[in-house]
């Protein structure tokens, strides 16, 4: 039995009751479904608005962070009153603005092995929008073991893809990526940027498929994948089948619980710039300066992009791109001390790595980068 | 001449092309090209053995290479390649 609507919510969604594809009983279903959002950041921000705009009966939420300043560009669903607020929370008053009538539950915790089960077994369908390797592998398999839908969207600068993974009706996230790249590999948003409307575009699309699902009508994207490009405006399809050896939804599974999704991936499950290599790799904001301060005969490399340059320097520095470094080995000393930097630690980290793989032994990582240093050492630079 | 799509993770390699057009009769000969002259994308597309890393996808058209003939799949003058890498962002 569906629900009934009330004249005020029959007056709220009369725009929907009047195309005949929805009407007074599509309405009445998606007051009746459920769908779970992972992730109230870039693509959850207008998932999230927009099936509660609709009226989505029953809306969870999955987030363990805070609203940021640096979150702002694109995460429309926070704002400038809620810095420093649960995402979580944040989000639901924003929704609940929207829409009172709707149900906005919240998980204000990681998204893990331990608790995905628990949380997604009450949701008709799941919606990806983390930011991490692991976390999608993750909602992938919980989705694939629980036999519920997993909309699929992921971002980076201009590009996007989305598609609807259902592993009943077609193939799964790992039909297409069976394993993750190596760690450091792939850059992240917060290492390579995104343009802020680009989750918009490919939220809405995510949001819009939920939609379709619900009230069974139209093509939903299940074994086609969209890639987007914000620069050419391009929107194209490709055909994805099931892969006869796929390891969760193939006809011989071998994934038939959820994994450690973080030794699977080799990273952590989130996108934060952890910063630091450890093994006493790592050097000190402070200590550099010191180090310098005393006319130290030290090497400074900033492996960041050309244009991060107009943003903050460190005086004398170096500029040789991470993606250049392998190539340039030569214009570096072996017997020479050095320190290396980009913007928090992370890509510095990688440049380490490759340098230390190459023989070079003097060499350290700017723990938090350039950032640190602008917080911990010269105030004039600004943080980003 | 066949063309090959670049996705924008890996345009920092190819000096910003998106689109890019390559010589060769079939995918392997396609690639090998690409690389030869771009070559810091080799480790982000193939593995020690010249095999396809298993989280790079190819496309001819709108069809995965893998259910084709994989890298022997022939490749026609107008044909149109595409890399599809995973991402992740989302945040």
């Amino acid at each position: 039995m569906l629900p009934q609507l009330s004249h005020a919510e029959i007056l709220r969604y009369s725009r929907h009751l009047l195309i005949p594809e929805v009407g007074l009983e599509g309405q009445r279903k998606l007051k009746a479904a459920s769908v779970l959002v992972i992730g109230t950041g870039g693509l959850g921000s207008p998932v999230s608005l927009y099936l509660a705009a609709a009226g989505v009966g029953r809306i969870g939420l999955v987030d363990y962070d805070v609203v940021d300043y640096s979150n702002l560009q694109r995460q429309v669903i926070h704002g400038t009153a809620s810095l420093g607020k649960l995402k979580v929370e944040s989000a639901r008053d924003r929704m609940l603005d929207i829409n009172p009538d709707i149900h906005v539950e919240v998980y204000n915790e990681p998204f893990t092995s331990a608790n995905a089960m628990r949380i997604a077994q009450d949701y008709d369908i799941i919606i990806d929008g983390t930011d991490n390797f692991p976390t999608r592998y993750l909602s992938n398999d919980v989705a694939v073991l629980l036999g519920k839908p997993n909309i699929y969207g992921s971002i980076y600068r201009f590009d996007g893809q989305a598609s609807v993974f259902d592993a009943r009706r077609g193939p799964c996230y790992r039909c297409l990526f069976p394993e993750p790249p190596p760690p450091g590999l792939v850059p992240t948003c917060a290492e390579g940027g995104v343009l802020g409307v680009l989750p918009g575009t490919i939220g809405t699309i995510q949001a819009t498929e939920a939609l379709k699902l619900i009230l069974g009508i139209g093509e939903p994207l299940i074994g086609r994948l969209l890639l987007f490009n914000a620069l050419d405006m391009s929107f194209e399809y490709v055909r994805l089948r099931k892969n006869p050896n796929c390891k969760i939804c193939g006809p011989n599974p071998e994934v038939t619980e959820l994994i450690d999704y973080e030794a699977f991936c080799g990273v952590p499950g989130h996108d934060h710039d952890v910063g630091s290599v450890g093994g006493g790799w790592d050097i000190e904001a402070k200590e550099l300066a010191a180090r310098l301060k005393n006319g130290g005969n030290l090497r400074l490399i900033d492996v960041r992009e050309p244009h991060e340059l107009q943003i903050s320097r460190i005086e004398g520095a170096e500029l040789i791109p991470l993606g250049q470094l392998a190539a340039r080995l030569s214009e570096l000393d072996s017997a020479q001390e050095m320190v290396v930097f980009c913007k928090s630690g992370s890509r510095s980290a990688r440049a380490l790595e490759l340098l230390v793989g190459a023989g070079f032994r003097k060499v350290k990582n700017l723990k938090g980068g350039i950032n640190a240093w602008a917080r911990e050492v010269d105030p004039t630079q600004p943080v980003y | 001449m066949p063309t090959l799509r670049i996705p924008a993770a890996l345009r920092s390699y190819t000096g910003g092309q998106s689109e890019i057009p390559i010589a060769g009769d079939t995918v392997s000969a396609a690639l090998n090209n690409l690389v030869k002259r771009y070559p810091e994308l080799i480790p982000h597309l193939v593995n020690e053995d010249g095999e396809l890393r298993p989280y790079v996808n190819v496309f001819l058209g709108s069809e995965n290479i893998r259910e084709i003939q994989g890298l022997d799949t022939p490749l026609r003058e107008e044909d149109r390649l595409m890399i599809i890498p995973s991402i992740a962002g989302g945040r």
